[in-house]
């Protein structure tokens, strides 16, 4: 008996079994679809949120005034302490440290804007130009605040693109339009590129002016709402903690960095905080699908054993009418596999596409991840030759008589 | 041809014993038609599958065309029951939803045979044994004795010098009865061996021999003096 003849018969079993067929590739086809779905959706949405986390600005420090450590005393509530200086930040970027690329000093609030009928409630930044390198800003149109703005103390404003839209419509370029903060009139100089993201620290809603002008004009303040670093690289964040930390400490003349009157988080702190709600988000959705691997597997296995009575007499039957003991075993192994990767293939492609449904649905990037494919398809398979190859090997090691008469 | 000494089967089923074949020994020369009789029980079925291949006894041996059947290795076995010995079994054992064509084309799968000629020729069987308008039912489709022929049809179909058939006449009519023994009989002039188990001393008639077994022992053996016209 040739090979191409062993396919066919393992074709043909099968076929002549629809029922069985169709119930074992079922565990299979859901076994492996679900581990696919249910882990990509999880990946995507850990990838998701470290995304809109990096958007922030990469290796990001930020430096806030106050302390968050309640070291007694009665603590302000969070932004209205008033211990950070535009010098302090432009001391920062004196020192020149290696570890600090970028030293951005922001003041923000949030206020009314109108232009002309239309009027939103947004957050008013004021910077410098140092703020696009450390926050990741690129421009739609325009330009962003310069230097000649800053010093010149300019009513110049940049727009991020959920205020253009809804102070001057979809797809207008509202560059060289005014627009009212405080009653005071900002020609537009620039809109910039949409970050996506939504709900609170939405990026797109979003007004920057000079921050000289934000201090003096707008606002009437002299110090500034916190200082962003971007450090040098992901390793050097630490480092860049500590330098500017005990710099600010210097100047502050305190000795007793317990007692300092500012705070700082990292992105990085952010980043592992979130990574973590989310790993365990996606252990959570790799244990359901190792439950429905697991319960694939066992309906697998069950539809298997539970033909095997009949199947020890065709085998029985077989090897009285000539096969081979070998003859035998390959074919009900070739036809395992069939079942197998027949299944493997309908539950991949089915995994695929609901994980590309559902994060379409659910605005998640579309990620596939070939470790839940592997592992999903090595199990299922697995458990199908082993129950599918076993039982007849068992089988065709009775004498012709003995699996004729099993029961 | 088949020759068996001193053969005994016996089961053990936990503490009990079953001695199915005790101590049995003949000789059937080539070309020679033998009927084997004997009460329900008496162990004749057992007899026809060591003869078969099919098992194994637990003492005395069988020599095959001179050949020792305990020494041969299972796969040389294989091919005996594929190509010298065709098996018509007391329970039909026809492969459940598969046609009555597939299941007498089956012995040939094993032998190699390409499918146009295994199907060619598993009709040409089937109509020999009046299947000819059945050739795509199942075996549920089938009657008990649309089946037995189907299982004839099947045993016949590698053209084995062997034909051992368990009951074969045990389910159908008189009429069809001794068509199927002119089948047998014109293979026996083929010059093939043919033993067969039967209850009826009709179709024992048939035979040139017949073995009377009863409790696993052989009890007489008669010859029927070509009764019927069987032989040479
Ligand atoms: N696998 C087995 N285990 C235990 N005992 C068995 C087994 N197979 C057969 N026997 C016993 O061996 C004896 C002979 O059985 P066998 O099938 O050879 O009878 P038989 O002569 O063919 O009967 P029948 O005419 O009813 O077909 C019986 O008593 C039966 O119970
Ligand atoms: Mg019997």
């Amino acid at each position: 008996m040739d090979f191409a003849e062993l396919i066919s018969s393992s074709f043909e079993a099968l076929f002549l079994n629809k029922v069985r067929t169709a119930l074992a590739g079922l565990g299979i086809v859901i076994g492996i679809g679900a581990v696919i779905a249910l882990v990509s959706l999880g990946q995507a949405s850990q990838q998701s949120v470290q995304n809109q986390i990096q958007g922030l600005g990469a290796n990001l420090v930020t430096i806030s005034p106050g302390s968050t450590q309640g070291a007694g005393g009665v603590q302000g509530g969070f932004g209205s302490a008033t211990t950070l200086t535009y010098d302090d930040a432009m001391s920062i970027q004196a020192a020149n440290y290696p570890s600090i690329s970028s030293v951005s000093p922001e003041v923000s609030r949030r206020s009314q804007v109108t232009a002309g009928k239309n009027n939103t409630n947004t957050q008013i930044y004021g910077v410098t130009p140092a703020y696009t390198a450390v926050h990741n800003i690129t421009m739609n149109s325009g330009t962003f605040i310069t230097n000649a703005d800053v010093t010149g103390n300019r009513e110049v404003a940049v727009i991020g693109p959920t205020v253009a839209s809804d102070l001057f419509g979809d797809g207008v370029d509202p560059t060289g339009q005014t627009i009212r903060i405080n009653k005071i009139p900002f020609t537009i100089i620039g809109v910039t590129v949409s970050k996506g993201g939504s709900g609170f620290g939405n990026q797109d809603d979003m007004v920057f002016i000079p921050l000289t002008t934000a201090q003096k004009t707008v606002f009437g303040m002299t110090n500034i709402s916190d200082i962003s670093l971007s450090a040098s690289s992901a390793n050097d964040i630490t480092q860049a903690e500590n330098d500017a930390g005990y710099l600010l400490l210097q100047r502050h003349k305190i000795s007793d960095p317990a007692q300092a009157d500012f705070s700082m988080f990292s992105q990085s702190d952010i980043i592992s905080t979130i990574s973590s709600v989310t790993g365990t988000f996606t252990s959570l959705l790799a244990g359901i699908a190792a439950i429905s691997l697991l319960v694939g597997g066992i309906g697998i296995m069950n539809i298997m054993l539970v033909t095997v009575i009949e199947r020890t007499r065709e085998i029985g039957l077989r090897k009285a009418l000539g096969a081979k003991d070998s003859t035998v075993v390959q074919q009900f192994l070739i036809e395992a596999i069939i079942l197998t990767v027949g299944g493997g293939i309908v539950g991949m492609v089915l995994g695929i596409a609901l994980s590309f449904v559902i994060a379409t649905f659910i605005n998640l990037p579309f990620t596939i991840s070939v470790y839940a494919i592997g592992l999903a398809i090595g199990v299922s398979s697995g458990i199908g030759i082993i129950f599918g190859w076993y039982p007849a090997k068992k089988a065709a090691d009775l004498s012709p008589i003995e699996a004729l008469r099993y029961e | 041809m088949i020759d068996v000494s001193h053969l005994s089967k016996i089961y053990k089923m936990d503490a009990v014993e079953t001695v199915a074949l005790d101590n049995v020994s003949f000789f059937i020369k080539k070309g020679e038609f033998v009927a084997i009789m004997g009460p329900s029980g008496s162990g004749k079925s057992t007899l026809m599958h060591i003869i078969g291949a099919l098992d194994t006894p637990t003492s005395g041996t069988y020599i095959l065309d001179g050949q020792d059947v305990s020494k041969l290795s299972k796969d040389q076995l294989a091919e005996i029951r594929n190509k010298k010995i065709g098996f018509v079994f007391q329970a039909f054992n026809l492969l459940p939803r598969t046609s009555a064509l597939k299941n007498v084309a089956l012995p040939m799968v094993y032998a190699g045979i390409s499918k146009d000629e295994r199907m060619k020729r598993a009709e040409e069987l089937l109509k020999e044994v009046g299947l000819g308008d059945r050739l795509n039912h199942t075996s549920s489709q089938l009657s008990g004795g649309q089946m037995q022929r189907v299982a004839i049809a099947r045993a016949l179909s590698m053209n084995p010098a062997i034909i051992l058939a368990d009951e074969p006449t045990g389910n159908i009519s008189t009429v069809q009865a001794e068509e199927i023994m002119k089948i047998f009989q014109s293979l026996q002039k083929q010059g093939h061996t043919i033993v067969l188990i039967t209850h009826e001393p009709s179709i024992a008639a048939f035979s040139q021999r017949t073995i009377h077994i009863k409790d696993g022992k052989i009890d007489k053996v008669e010859h029927n003096g070509y009764k019927k016209g069987g032989g040479h």
